[in-house]
Order: C-alpha cells, then sequence, then structure tokens
C-alpha cells in the first residue's frame, strides 16, 4: 500500500481511537483540539492554492461561510422532517456526513464563480478581488432573515465531534497530498514555480489555478460544516477578513506548499492564544508580536523542510 | 434634485477622505511594491496624537488646529520610520508575502497595544478647528468638509511635485524602476525608503487628524475600515499612481454614499467590493494604473 | 505551583479575591474585554467586579468567598464558546456571567445549557437568547417590550405619525429591536416612511440621513449603540434636520453627550438605568463605583453586570448550594429582587420583567424623563 493510503487510514483509525475515549477527556481539551483541526483543514486546502500553486487568495473564510452555512441549512431545515422525532446515532451521523459534503459542494461551486474571473488577475489584485468576493459572501448572509441574518443562525445540532474533524484533516490532507504529487498536480507546482514557461509548454495554468481554487474551496466549506455543528451558532461577522487573514498567517509560516509546516503553524497558531490566555489583554500584543520576529528570523516560514521523497 | 446635489456633495467628502489615506499606501507601494498593512493603523496613532495635543491647546482656532495637524503628522512619521527600519527593512530581499505578514502583524501589535494603553472605549477628539456650517441654496456644506476636500486635493498636488520636480521624486522613482541599478547610480535606498515611510505616514497622520475632527470618536480600532475602504479606492486607481488614489477615493465614496442613501442600504458594503471587481475585470491594473506586459 | 497558576495569580490577587487556603465559589465571566465591542464589555465588567468585591468584603455567600474567573473573547465570533467550555470544564466554575451582546450570549448558551450550568446575561435583550433552555437568565427587559415601549412613546408622548428608521445591519441588537417597534409603531397606525440601514463601526451617515430628510419623517428612530447613535445625530443637526430622534438602550454611556455634543438636544431613549437617578441606592453605587474606576462614570452595563452578580448571590444565598439544578431553580424563583437598575422579578420565559426608564436630552444634561411598566 503506498504510504499516504496508509497514513489516512492511520488517521482515520486514530480518530476512531480517540473519540471512543472522548467522553473521559476534558472537554475544554476536546473544543481546542476541534478547534486546531478545523483550523488544520481551512489552512490546507489554503496552501494548495496559495502554497502550491502560487496565487493569493484572501477570501477563504467566504468559502467557510458557504459551507457552514448551506450544511446548516440543511440540519436545520431539512434535518427534522428526514430524521423524525427519535433519530438514531446512525442516522444522524448520515445525516451530518451529507450536510457536510452538500456544504463543501457548494462551497466548491461558489469558488468556480469566483475564479474563473478573478484568477485572470495576479498578486494583490488578485489577493484584493478574493478578498471582496469574501466580504460580498459575508453581507449576502447577513441580509438572508431565513438564514437567521445579521443574528446568526441558531440552534444548529451539535453533530461535530472528534472522530468527524480529525477523519476530515487526515481526508484533507490526503486528497491534497495526493494531487500535489499526482501526474496532473505536478501542473500546480509549474504554474507556481514560472507560469509563463508552463504555458510555453502547453499547460492550460488558468485551468490549473480553478481546479486548486475549486478543491481548495470544498475543503473551506466541509471545514465551514464542521464548525458550524461545532460552535452551534454562526454569525456573518465571524467569517470577515480578518478570519480569512489569519488562515493566510497559518500558510506562510508554515511555509508555502509545506503541508506538514503548515499544519504544524495551525496548530501552533491556534495553541498560542490559548496557552497565553492567563495573561489577558496582553496576549494578543505578545502574539502580533511573535508573528512579526518569527518572520524577520525565518522568512521562509517555520518550518520550511523537506520530508522523504513525497512532496508534502 | 436636491438631494442628488446633497448626496453628491456627501459623497465627495467622503471620497476625499478615502483618497487621503490612499495616497499613503499608494506612496509606499509605488516604491517598495507592498501593501503596507500597518498604514491604517498609523492612521489612528495620527488621530490619537491630535487627541492629545488637542487637550492642550484652544478649542476653535485655526492656529491650534494646524498645531494639533503638525504634531500628529510628526508622530505619524516617527512611527511609520521606526516600523520601516524595525519590522521591514531586515525583510527587504525576502518575498512580498512575507512582507506582507509582517505588515499584518505590525497593524496587529498596534491596534491591541492601542486597546492597552488608550482603553477599548471611543473617546471624544477635541474640535480644534474652528467648525461652521453654510447654506448654499437649498444645500447644507460644513466647513470640515471643505477642508478635507481642499486638503486632499493640495496634497494631490504636492505629491506630484515631489515625486516628478523634485531629486528626491526622481530618486524614489528610480528605487521603484530597479532598486539595484539605483543603488548602481548612487541613490541611497535606504534614506529614500526612509524618506517615503515618513511622508507616506505623515500623510495618514494628517489624514487621522481631519477624519476625526468630521467624526469625532476615535477608538484603536478606527483605521481598520476607512483602511480597507481606502485600499480599495488606491486599487481601483490604479495603485502606485497618486491621482488615481485620489480619484479611487472620490469614486469609492460617491458610489457608496448613493447606494446607501437608497433603499439597497443593506448592501452598501457589497457594492464597493462589486465595483471594485467589475472595474478590476476589465481594467486589471485599475483606472489610471499601467498596463506591463510581461517579459520571459 | 503550575505555570498556570503562577501566570495567573497575580491577576487574580489584584482584583482581591484571591482566597487560596479557603474553599470559594467560583463564577464565570465570559466578557468582550478586547476588540470592537470592548467598551461594552469593559463596562460590564468593571460592574462585576465591584459587586464581587464587596460581596466578599461582606463576607461572601455561605460563609465562603466568591472567585470569579474572567475570560475575554476578544469580542470574536467563535471566542465564547471555547472559554465558556474552558470555564465550565477547567475552571469547574459553579455559574456563567455573560454577555452583554445577544449574539455572543447565544453562542454560550447552547453550552451552558447542556452542562446544567446556570447562566445569567447582564444585557443581551434579544428574546431568543433565553430562549435556548431553562438554564438561562437574564436580568435586563427584552426588545419586544423596548420596541413597543419606544413606539409608544413616540405615539403619545412625541405625537408623530411619520417616523424613520435608521439601523445597523450588522448588529443583531439594531436588527432585532428596529423589527420590534417598526411592527408596533404600524399596528397602532403610525407609518415608517424610509427604513436606512448602516454597518457597526461606520462613520459616515450623511447618506442615510439625506434620504431620511427627503421622506419627510416627524421624528428618527435610531436603534443602535452609542458611537453610531450620536455621530449620526450630530451629522444629522449639521444637515438642518431638526426633528426629535429616540432609540434604546445602546445609547446609555458617558460618551454619548461628549460626542454628540449640543447636537443631542432633542433626543430621547430607553434604558435600564440612569446615573442622573437620584434614588439613594443608584446614587450610592455610582459613588462606589467611580471610587472603585478613577472617577469613570456607570453606564447601563455596568449597572446591569453589578446586578446580575447580585441575584446570583442571592439566589446562592436561597438554594443553600452550588449544584446546578437547585440554583436554577432558585434563580428562576427570583422575585422582587431590588437592584442599581429597579426591581427583578424573572418570569417563565427567564426574562426579567423591569420597567425601561426613559431619558431625554435637554440643555446638554440627561433628565429623567419617565418610566415605563411593562
Amino acid at each position: 500500500m503506498p504510504r499516504p493510503h496508509l497514513l489516512l487510514l492511520i488517521g482515520i483509525a486514530f480518530a476512531a481511537g480517540l473519540s471512543a475515549l472522548s467522553e473521559r477527556i476534558d472537554p475544554y481539551f476536546l473544543d481546542v483540539m476541534t478547534g486546531i483541526g478545523i483550523n488544520v483543514i481551512l489552512a490546507v486546502s489554503l496552501n494548495l492554492v496559495n502554497g502550491h500553486t502560487g496565487q493569493f487568495s484572501l477570501g477563504h473564510a467566504g468559502f467557510m461561510a458557504v459551507g457552514a452555512y448551506l450544511s446548516a441549512a440543511v440540519t436545520v431545515y431539512l434535518g427534522p422532517q428526514l430524521l423524525g422525532d427519535e433519530p438514531g446515532m446512525f442516522a444522524q451521523n448520515a445525516i451530518f456526513l451529507g450536510a457536510l459534503v452538500a456544504g463543501g459542494l457548494s462551497a466548491a461551486f461558489a469558488g468556480l464563480l469566483v475564479g474563473v474571473p478573478s484568477l485572470r488577475l495576479k498578486g494583490d489584485y488578485l489577493a484584493l478581488v478574493t478578498l471582496g468576493f469574501g466580504e460580498i459572501i459575508r453581507v449576502i448572509f447577513q441580509n438572508v432573515e431565513s438564514l437567521g441574518g445579521a443574528l446568526g443562525l441558531n440552534g444548529i445540532p451539535y453533530y461535530t465531534n472528534i472522530f468527524w474533524v480529525l477523519a476530515f484533516v487526515a481526508i484533507t490532507i490526503f486528497v491534497i497530498v495526493c494531487v500535489v504529487n499526482s501526474t496532473y498536480g505536478r501542473g500546480f507546482i509549474a504554474t507556481h514555480d514560472n507560469e509563463i514557461a508552463s504555458e510555453a509548454v502547453g499547460l492550460n495554468t488558468t485551468r490549473y489555478k480553478i481546479v486548486a481554487f475549486v478543491i481548495g474551496a470544498f475543503f473551506a466549506g466541509i471545514a465551514g460544516g464542521l464548525y458550524g455543528h461545532f460552535k452551534m451558532t454562526i454569525t456573518p461577522t465571524g467569517f470577515d477578513f480578518t478570519k480569512s487573514i489569519e488562515i493566510v498567517v497559518m500558510v506562510i509560516l508554515g511555509g508555502m506548499g509545506n503541508t506538514i509546516g503548515v499544519v504544524l503553524a495551525a496548530v501552533l497558531l491556534t495553541l498560542l492564544p490559548e496557552v497565553l490566555r492567563p495573561i489577558a489583554e496582553y496576549r494578543m500584543i505578545i502574539y502580533s508580536f511573535m508573528l512579526i520576529i518569527l518572520m524577520i528570523l525565518r522568512p521562509q516560514g517555520l518550518f520550511n523542510f523537506k520530508f522523504g521523497k513525497t512532496r508534502f | 434634485m436636491t438631494e442628488f446635489l446633497q448626496q453628491l456633495l456627501n459623497g465627495l467628502s467622503l471620497g476625499a477622505i478615502y483618497a487621503l489615506i490612499a495616497l499613503g499606501y499608494t506612496m509606499v507601494y509605488g516604491v517598495l511594491r507592498f501593501i503596507n498593512f500597518a498604514h491604517s493603523d498609523v492612521f489612528m496613532v495620527g488621530a490619537f496624537a491630535g487627541y492629545f495635543l488637542g487637550q492642550y491647546l484652544p478649542a476653535d482656532t485655526i492656529w491650534g488646529g494646524c498645531v494639533a495637524l503638525a504634531g500628529a503628522m510628526a508622530a505619524s512619521a516617527a512611527l511609520g520610520v521606526t516600523i520601516e527600519r524595525l519590522a521591514y527593512r531586515p525583510l527587504r530581499n525576502a518575498p512580498t508575502l512575507n512582507v506582507l505578514i509582517t505588515a499584518i502583524g505590525v497593524s496587529l501589535l498596534l491596534e491591541y497595544s492601542g486597546q492597552v494603553f488608550f482603553g477599548a472605549a471611543p473617546r471624544t477628539f477635541p474640535s480644534v478647528f474652528p467648525s461652521r456650517n453654510f447654506d448654499v441654496g437649498t444645500l447644507t456644506v460644513s466647513s470640515n468638509q471643505l477642508i478635507v476636500i481642499t486638503v486632499a486635493i493640495a496634497l494631490v498636488v504636492a505629491l506630484q511635485f515631489i515625486v516628478f520636480r523634485t531629486k528626491m521624486g526622481t530618486a524614489m522613482r528610480a528605487v521603484s524602476l530597479n532598486p539595484k541599478a539605483a543603488q548602481l547610480v548612487g541613490v541611497n535606498n535606504n534614506v529614500v525608503i526612509t524618506f517615503t515611510f515618513a511622508l507616506g505616514s505623515a500623510l495618514a497622520g494628517a489624514g487621522g487628524v481631519l477624519y476625526s475632527l468630521n467624526y469625532p470618536s476615535i477608538d484603536p480600532l478606527m483605521g481598520v475600515m476607512p483602511g480597507l475602504k481606502a485600499f480599495v479606492a488606491a486599487i481601483l486607481g490604479g495603485i502606485g499612481n497618486i491621482p488615481g488614489a485620489a480619484l479611487g477615493g472620490l469614486l469609492l465614496g460617491t458610489v457608496e454614499t448613493f447606494v446607501a442613501g437608497s433603499q439597497y442600504s443593506t448592501y452598501k458594503d457589497a457594492i464597493a467590493f462589486a465595483i471594485l471587481i467589475i472595474i478590476l475585470l476589465f481594467r486589471p491594473a485599475g483606472l489610471l494604473g499601467r498596463f506591463t506586459v510581461e517579459k520571459v | 505551583m503550575s505555570l498556570r497558576q503562577r501566570l495567573l495569580l497575580p491577576l487574580l490577587a489584584a482584583f482581591g479575591s484571591v482566597a487560596l487556603a479557603q474553599e470559594t465559589i467560583k463564577i464565570g465571566e465570559y466578557s468582550s474585554l478586547t476588540g470592537k465591542e470592548a467598551s461594552f464589555g469593559q463596562s460590564s465588567h468593571h460592574g462585576i467586579v465591584l459587586a464581587v468585591e464587596e460581596i466578599n468584603a461582606a463576607g461572601g455567600v455561605l460563609g465562603k468567598k466568591l472567585e470569579l474567573i474572567t475570560e475575554d473573547n476578544q469580542t470574536k465570533p467563535g471566542e465564547s464558546a471555547t472559554v465558556v467550555n474552558k470555564l465550565i470544564s477547567r475552571d469547574k466554575v459553579v455559574a456563567l456571567i455573560g454577555e452583554v451582546a445577544s449574539g455572543r450570549s447565544l453562542e454560550a448558551a447552547p453550552i451552558a445549557q447542556r452542562s446544567r450550568i446556570p447562566m445569567i446575561a447582564p444585557a443581551a435583550t434579544n428574546p431568543k437568547v433565553t430562549e435556548t433552555g431553562n438554564y438561562i437568565f437574564r436580568v435586563c427587559f427584552i426588545d419586544p417590550f423596548q420596541g413597543t415601549a419606544m413606539a409608544k412613546f413616540a405615539e403619545e408622548t412625541l405625537k408623530v405619525k411619520k417616523v424613520a428608521i435608521a439601523s445597523s445591519v450588522s448588529s443583531a441588537y439594531s436588527v432585532g429591536l428596529a423589527k420590534f417597534f417598526r411592527d408596533t409603531f404600524t399596528a397602532a397606525g403610525g407609518t415608517v416612511t424610509v427604513e436606512q440601514k448602516f454597518s457597526e463601526g461606520d462613520k459616515d451617515f450623511r447618506a442615510q440621513l439625506t434620504a431620511i430628510k427627503a421622506s419627510g419623517a416627524e421624528a428618527v428612530f435610531v436603534p443602535a449603540y452609542y458611537t453610531e447613535a450620536a455621530l449620526l445625530i450630530r451629522q444629522a443637526r449639521d444637515l438642518g434636520m431638526t426633528m426629535p430622534f429616540f432609540g434604546g438602550d445602546g445609547w446609555e454611556a458617558p460618551q454619548l453627550l461628549e460626542i454628540g455634543g449640543a447636537a443631542m438636544n432633542g433626543t430621547y431613549y430607553s434604558t435600564h438605568f440612569s446615573a442622573e437617578n437620584k434614588e439613594p441606592v443608584v446614587a450610592d453605587f455610582v459613588a462606589k463605583y467611580k471610587a472603585r474606576w478613577n472617577g469613570e462614570v456607570p453606564g447601563a452595563f455596568s449597572a446591569l453586570g453589578y446586578d446580575s452578580v447580585y441575584v446570583l448571590a442571592d439566589a446562592i444565598k436561597r438554594a443553600g448550594s452550588t449544584e446546578g439544578p437547585k440554583l436554577r431553580d432558585a434563580l428562576a424563583a427570583t422575585k422582587g429582587f431590588a437592584g442599581v437598575t429597579g426591581v427583578t422579578t424573572i418570569n417563565a420565559q427567564r426574562d426579567a420583567t423591569k420597567p425601561a426608564a426613559i431619558i431625554a436630552v435637554k440643555d446638554g444634561k440627561l433628565e429623567f424623563l419617565k418610566t415605563v411598566a411593562p
């Protein structure tokens, strides 16, 4: 069995094992773990766009919002009809999985709508247009009454557990590593390394960019769905551009295009504010200060290293 | 008709403010090719500098207002130069994305430090300039609006002069075009970049004070939204282009005002971005930006 | 001593509520101490700290001192859920106090409900908050009541038939209050000429105001927080709009008059509490608050924070225990509790039925106009 597949199985087995023990684990610890898992999915999926393919998207939170709202709409509005009064464990989880995939697909569709026109732009301009789309998505949700408007959507069932989060972390990493290492995936890296040269040898770089964008948006949507069924409440302001920036910081700090580094950075940056919690209002000063120092001391990313032959 | 003209006037005065902040973004981008995310927070510090100076100045006098303005510009320039020296210079040769993240870090640092040292509650900005309202026909204009529009126009002219008619301006353009070549012909890049930061940050400081005169409630996060809008304005006009920033600001302010005054006011924030996206799709370098042909 | 405790101790000592040797009653507070709405969080926090210190100085509750554990949610959506999980599972608090904002209270409520830890929201006025479950309480009135009160006020006291609304589209509080006002006002035969929207943090309202001016409204309802309201009214006066403006409890802050200045004359708002109130309890609270927080004048949120601690302490006393279910029952039975924001009685929906005070601004001063009974 190839190594990535083995790692995927190990990851899912680990998730199942941990969730069997979850009754005995401190809920705060589980809460932080879930937050880390969701951020890892977001960072790894954005890494496909910003890292491997070399584009600069600042609208990841927008796709997360699409996934969060759509999947929550499925479980809140369709769920009770499909499940009846006494839902079993299996039916619940099946509905949840369906809702997550629906959220991911709608986010992917939004990614396609955004990606086709905007990926003609480069660099800062692309960054701004994606940021703009992210904000537009947020404003639209703010105006949809049936999805709660400004108050947000409440009463989302608590379906996310540590198993789903870790399993999707494993799946996200697996899919992205496999895609990047496939023959097709070399196109992403070629687009990143030298767009003009890739065009010259006949690669359709625009298509690679859009594919990367759509895959990235799909997993952002999944992360959004997990987030919604974990917090039980989602508000449009939770998906504004500061959230996108947070994810971009994880990708850059981890080392662009370096999956393991990005995973570690996502873990570190989610843990840091929690660890610094006791020093209250000074913690965000320290957080931002560390960000500056790290960028100066390790401009190539905190965890930029090669790991075997497979490109992680 | 009255409503239309009044809205146009409202839009232009709001746009002039966006333009003021956008000029600083554009200056730094023009020379260094990176987005100084911390600019909007230098703007905030400028407003607070004006606030603290205002405590010692008499209210409603022209000279008092000028002292507050000058003080805020000096404080912001000093802050801008310090940020450049400590945070950006070590990354001069790093990829722009790293500098971008550092800039985000500096921005967060200023915002959170502001919340700890100035407190999070909004403060009331003193009225350091005399303020009056004029009735022109059926329209109402306030002197603060006129000051903002005048200052914005004056600054665009002054900046164009500095960039195109002075020795320092020539050096700035040289560094912007090719830093290494500029160094070879004897331009001291560090001096030029320091000067650019001082100038851009002084503009932010002036913007902060003028903004607070119009909207006298200041808090450590006051820079975020105007900063984002001004950034949009700068890109809209073609980033790096001084008249472009002014044009982008005025356009954005006017469109936003007309949307906010219509029944679609709930979509106001989205419309600003929608316009940006549409314009960028048809003119990818912004309204006045120059297209660059990619060479292999 | 773990590193955590070492970091935490100086902070707790600073709050004067550290009592290591003796067993304490732990109360969790989650609040927006930093970020966009930090001013609200800070003012309720100050009220809460003052109340805890007073109770401890008077000997505590059930012979034990109260220990306040405060967590900051940075005004960030999603953070409240995490910190409340931490307060419940790590710190083992017996009750929660928070939040000022309805949106963030709604995030914490399902977690408190699931863990059977009673939660008191000091100032979350959206009706949905306490609908989450039977462990969620509040000590303030709710928006439907406030909206109705202001609609009646516009009709009976201001005697206007045509009202325009300027509300914030990104604030749950503003959207809700605007809706309840509109429903009652139009049902009573009034007309809402136009409803213009802005976002939290906006500073320029001239566009919306110009549209309102053109709509021919006789008065303007502004269900927003004080920064936006004060700036909006100031710009309205600049545009030559002289009609009355009125709003809700979000206006309640000393900054309202500072920012608005002379423009605020001829405006009215409903609130939970007024520092101008001459009743001895209120005057006493204002004096103590000023002494504790360097001359800061308490706003409605400080007063509600203060009262929530006392309501909780009272319930713990009556329950004789800090167990979740017993404490919940005691809280639900709270009746006629006299605090600085008036008499609190918890009803079947776990909301406080309380009168609203209507304040008028005249000659640059707040004037107590009247009380509207529920």
